[in-house]
């Protein structure tokens, strides 16, 4: 009997976790192989993949200096975009952690919203703003201090705005739960000693809500650095991000080969990211702000 | 310090603002009667809300989200949480690796994810289908559930489940007796957030949908294409309402619930 449970309890956790590994391995682990196989065949002039291995894709997307620029310039903007979320973010989840006002339930409850309000409407939303017949432009005009709307949208600079838009709350709550697990008494113990508060805060406080910030960081830049559809919402016709050539080559010209070796080197590059922040901070944090 | 919080204060005012003024403005836009959905504003009217009605093509979106939305988090959360039982309850070899692995969607650029499972499906020689939007859906959507649920099962004490054991119950019994119960809100929680994360998502979406096949958000992004028109205003506004007013009800109903199920007990 015993030996029998034994062996029940050895069992229970593989039939418990059996679903969501066979899940995960034919929807992530072995498509993942299958990307990068298709890399190397070859789209043929007559719309057939050749099978084999050829390293042509590979060459044309390391050597193209066409990939190499919106593969910068989408690293330059998920860059400034998560730069401006971790400063524009702090504040608020400072705020929210250390307010003693009744309403902090509420405020966390705000900073919970816009993962409920849709992206897409959410990056479309900054046309009423910034469009030429948007809130702005209408309030200038009408204001009579601009005869004629000003044009301030499909830039690199609206792109960089949707995306903090998109991405703050992420940063926002990953501070906050790094702010809100700080024992009080040591800012107090800090300012005993002679600190003056902004100095407690530098020495203390500031340190210790690092992990959050870090892991709201990496969060914000592998998604602002994979995502399309803001810069095709918000951007010019020369903003394009790396995922935009991914989707073009896949959806539009329909040329698999190209768009896997394109989507391996996007994965190898924010993969490294993922790898040497998991290394130093673990992988734990990121999972903290779920709670 | 007073006036350096004061300060704090009054950014933190401007990043909310930054945060809602747009959905704010996209909702007070939808009931503009100007035909061009945009400033200056002519007068309230809801005819944006009436032709969005009588818009098949909306409509049949917004079907195909919620079928879309409510079976994927039904699948995810049902096999997140057997994971998630798993996962904190029992010790087994790989746990590390597994778990990372479970929660490897996360980490992987959409994009990515999309492409690969759009070839493996070429590479089958299965045409797209709604069966893969949907298998593409609870992949998305599963590693959300195992953190949630996680997080509240590592909360609920052992001894619980094995005094139950102990009073002769079996493991499946305790399971639905006892566990079920004392994690339902987070169980309801991963519910909610994969529904959400499935009615919203569009990045993989567009590379899975099937021609013809639209969900809400492809929808409004295929109506972009022209011009912001108020009628996407509207479909806005009604989504924000359904999406803030769903976790709300949710919250409600499962309180609700509880407070039924302790009177209920109580009167044994």
């Amino acid at each position: 009997m015993a030996a029998g449970v034994a062996r029940a309890q050895k069992r229970a956790p593989w039939i418990l976790l059996s679903p969501s590994l066979v899940t995960i391995g034919f929807l992530l682990i072995i498509p993942m192989m299958f990307i990068v196989v298709y890399s190397f065949w070859l789209r043929t002039a007559t719309g057939a993949d050749q099978t084999g291995f050829y390293l042509d894709n590979w060459q044309e997307v390391l050597s193209d200096p066409f990939y190499r620029d919106i593969l910068f310039q989408t690293l330059k903007i998920a860059f400034y975009t998560t730069v401006i979320c971790a400063f524009v973010g702090y504040i608020p989840a400072y705020f929210v952690a250390n307010t003693r006002m009744r309403s902090k339930t509420f405020l966390l409850l705000m900073l919970m919203l816009p993962f409920w309000i849709s992206y897409i409407i959410r990056t479309m939303s900054w046309i009423n703003i910034l469009g030429t017949s948007g809130a702005i432009n209408g309030l200038l005009l009408w204001a009579g201090i601009i005869d004629s709307p000003l044009n301030m949208l499909y830039n690199q600079t609206t792109v960089i705005l949707g995306l903090v838009h998109y991405l703050l709350p992420f940063m926002i709550l990953n501070v906050y739960v790094s702010l809100d697990g700080i024992d009080k008494n040591l800012t107090e113990a800090a300012e005993s000693l002679g600190c003056n508060g902004f100095q407690a805060f530098r020495e203390v406080t500031l340190p210790l809500s690092f992990p959050g910030l870090a892991a709201g960081s990496l969060l914000c830049f592998v998604l602002a650095s994979g995502t399309y559809i803001t810069p095709l919402i918000l951007g010019g016709p020369r903003d394009a991000m790396f995922a935009n050539l991914v989707f073009e080559a896949i959806i539009t010209q329909l040329n698999w080969p190209l768009g896997s070796a394109l989507s391996l080197v996007l994965l190898a590059l924010l993969g490294a990211l993922v790898v040497i922040y998991t290394r130093y901070l673990g992988v734990d944090q990121i999972a903290k702000s779920f709670r | 310090m007073t006036n350096g919080w004061s300060w704090i204060r009054i950014a933190t005012i401007f990043v909310y603002l930054f945060l809602f003024a747009p959905v704010a403005v996209v909702i007070l836009l939808a009931f503009n009667a100007n035909q061009f959905g945009s400033f200056p504003i002519e007068g309230f009217s809801l005819r944006w809300f009436d032709s969005l009605l009588h818009n098949d093509a909306i409509v049949r979106a917004f079907k195909t989200s919620l079928l879309l939305g409510v079976l994927t988090s039904i699948i995810s959360t049902t096999i997140g949480t057997m994971a998630a039982v798993a996962m904190v309850r029992y010790d087994f070899p790989g746990k590390k690796a597994i778990s990372s692995l479970l929660i490897a969607p996360i980490l992987i650029p959409e994009v990515v994810l999309a492409v690969a499972l759009l070839l493996f499906l070429q590479f089958l020689a299965l045409p797209k289908s709604f069966g893969l939007l949907l298998m593409g859906h609870v992949v998305f959507t599963l590693p959300f559930v195992l953190l949630v649920v996680q997080a509240r099962l590592v909360s609920i004490r052992r001894d619980v489940e094995e005094a139950a054991m102990s009073l002769g119950a079996t493991p499946i019994q305790t399971f639905f007796e006892i566990t079920l119960p004392l994690m339902l809100p987070a169980v309801m929680a991963g519910m909610l957030f994969s529904f959400t994360i499935s009615f919203d998502d569009i990045t993989g979406t567009l590379f899975w949908k099937p021609g013809g096949v639209e969900t809400v958000p492809t929808q409004i992004f295929a109506m972009l294409r022209n011009s912001i028109s108020p009628e996407i205003n509207a479909l806005g506004a009604v989504m924000v309402m359904f999406t803030v007013a769903l976790p709300l009800v949710a919250t409600a109903i499962a309180r609700r619930l509880s407070a039924a199920r302790i009177k209920a007990s109580m009167a044994k």
